[in-house]
């Protein structure tokens, strides 16, 4: 049976690595369409249509779908669910917020953040902030599913699906955009990047943060951020590592100042490989970490710096 | 305007959690429980809300076992009006889907007729994130999902949402559903005369079948396991002996 995907568009482009990354996690699940939507969408339907795997792009080019509005954009994925058993897409904002609607409206269970398909009923899930893995299985004859990306290739390029053209008449007057505030930076983004550099509580201030994204620039590698250095507002929202906030799975995760609370190493513990800078021996980081390196990150991390 | 919190009984987050070793869930028998970290924001924006005198009345609902008496007790200590416990589960294992959960609140909202739910954005235990946005589409309301911040501006509200790239601020029109994530407000704590007080409280006891709602499943868990251990690796004893193993031994450098 058929699956739709629902893309990210971000300002008219497509998050090209959420989207191929889920692709490889639902391609047993049968042919993929996948859904594009937003003003000035087509650039980013046709990039989608050069993945590996898929067999159609369905384009909504419609205002009402801009910044990701949940009620028009779960009122276009219902309008088209009709021809389709599974509807996707990878966990972020976005279909967190407009998966579950979906669900209710078609009078499904959502199934929130799955790591694995087992079969087409069948999937795993952490529950308790990643303290247990839970394998559960749909009386539902259809599926909304919100996949967890990190751990899951990238489809490649070489596809060259047909993109076809879709409206629906959706009511736009529940709720209107007024602004993003959206710190723009040349660094690799956070779900996807090669190497993250968090900070934690142990940084101290948001001034002294700047120690954590001069070491994350040396090496090319995002930033991001315990819950604890984003409550304590060393560090932006959208920085934070951990259940409730982004999953991440890079090759190299360095973890400066940070304690290793559960709710954190859920966030990045199928990290290739990790790396945890701290004064204090007995944080609970170094029970994951690959490298440990007790020290005071305020010579440590110079130290690098300067070294690398 | 009246609000309407739904509150969740849920393993306290301080509480180390356990898989059951024949792997049919997390052991819940004589652990501590509490009122859902989120939904204790959700309660305080609606006191500040009734603080503020843009708020009547704050109802507070759980759905539930008999036993989540002490969170909406807890909710009402904290400066809740008025409670209503549905009671929908004999056994503290038994979790009520999202879906279900907003079935039922949708009922209650037909009743109550707040002007707005203000729920948090996920629980801890099944960590979902659903019922919002369920009760919304149930409704047919607008939603604003994972509030930062919240002004309620007449038929409209404000709602600065945590999203991927930052922060989105959006309005919604009137009634709506409001999620709220960590950053929106510190809960209080409940004084003693104020837990004294919400004894005298009232607090309804209903059913599902009191709404007409079919709780049923419709999920069922194959096993719960413990997921993969990380094993710990090496402490280096310098920053030299650092970069030199992330280069030749790790080689990610």
């Amino acid at each position: 049976m058929a699956v739709l995907l629902l893309a990210d568009v971000v300002a008219g482009a497509l998050a090209t690595d959420q989207v191929a990354k889920a692709l490889t996690a639902v391609k047993s699940l049968g042919p993929v369409t996948v859904l594009v939507a937003g003003p000035d969408a087509a650039a980013a339907a046709a990039e989608a249509a050069t993945l590996s795997g898929v067999a159609k792009v369905l384009l909504a080019e419609d205002a009402a779908y801009a910044h990701g509005l949940s009620e028009p954009t779960a009122a276009l994925v219902v309008s088209l669910a009709g021809d389709y058993e599974h509807i996707v897409a990878a966990s972020g904002a976005l279909s967190k917020s407009v998966l579950p609607r979906v669900a209710a409206l078609l009078d499904v269970m959502v199934i929130s953040e799955v790591l694995a398909v087992h079969d087409a009923t069948t999937f795993d899930r952490p529950i308790y902030a990643g303290n247990a893995i839970q394998t559960v299985k749909t009386s539902d004859a259809k599926k909304v599913l919100t996949i967890r990306t990190a751990t899951f290739d990238a489809a490649g390029e070489g596809g060259a699906a047909p993109v076809e053209t879709v409206s629906a008449s959706v009511d736009g007057s529940l709720s209107s955009w007024v602004e993003d505030r959206v710190a723009s930076s040349d660094r690799p983004e956070l779900t996807s990047a090669g190497i993250v550099v968090s900070g934690g509580r142990g940084v101290g201030s948001q001034a002294d943060f700047a120690l954590i994204e001069k070491l994350a620039d040396k090496l090319n590698a995002a930033v991001g951020a315990s819950r604890a250095a984003v409550d304590s507002g060393y560090a932006p929202n959208d920085w934070q590592v951990g259940q409730t906030g982004k999953v991440v799975a890079p090759e190299l995760y360095v973890a400066v100042g940070i304690s290793g609370a559960i709710q954190h190493l859920a966030g990045m513990k199928d990290s290739k490989v990790i790396v945890a800078i701290n004064k204090d021996e007995e944080a609970p980081i170094f029970q994951v970490a690959d490298y440990g390196l007790v020290a005071d990150l305020f010579s440590a991390v110079p130290e690098m710096i300067e070294k690398l | 305007m009246k609000v309407l919190v739904p509150v969740k009984r849920v393993i306290d987050y301080n509480v180390k959690v356990r898989v059951k070793a024949d792997g049919s869930g997390v052991d819940l028998a004589n652990v501590k429980m509490s009122m859902n970290p989120f939904d204790e924001i959700a309660v305080e924006e609606a006191i500040r809300l009734k603080e503020k005198g843009v708020a009547t009345e704050v109802v507070v609902v759980s759905i539930g076992v008999k036993q989540a008496q002490e969170t909406l007790r807890n909710a009402l200590a904290m400066g809740a009006d008025r409670a209503i416990l549905i009671e929908a589960a004999s056994d503290v294992h038994t979790d009520i889907e999202p879906l279900a959960v907003a079935k039922l609140l949708a009922a209650v909202v037909r009743e109550e007729a707040p002007g707005l739910v203000l729920c948090g954005k996920q629980a801890i235990d099944n960590d979902m994130n659903a019922t919002g946005q369920m009760l919304a589409a149930l409704l047919g309301w607008s939603q604003g999902t994972f509030a930062s911040e919240v002004a309620i501006e007449g038929d409209h509200a404000k709602v600065t949402r945590e999203v991927d790239g930052g922060l989105q601020t959006i309005t919604v029109r009137m009634p709506t559903i409001i999620t709220v994530d960590l950053r929106l407000n510190e809960p209080r704590y409940a004084s003693l005369p104020n837990i004294m007080k919400a004894k005298a409280k009232p607090l309804a006891t209903r059913t599902p079948a009191d709404y007409g709602v079919d709780v049923s499943p419709r999920l069922s868990v194959v096993k719960t396991v413990e997921p993969a251990g990380r094993k710990a690796g090496v402490k280096v004893g310098s920053v030299d002996e650092l970069i030199a193993k992330l280069k030749d031994e790790a080689g990610v450098l």
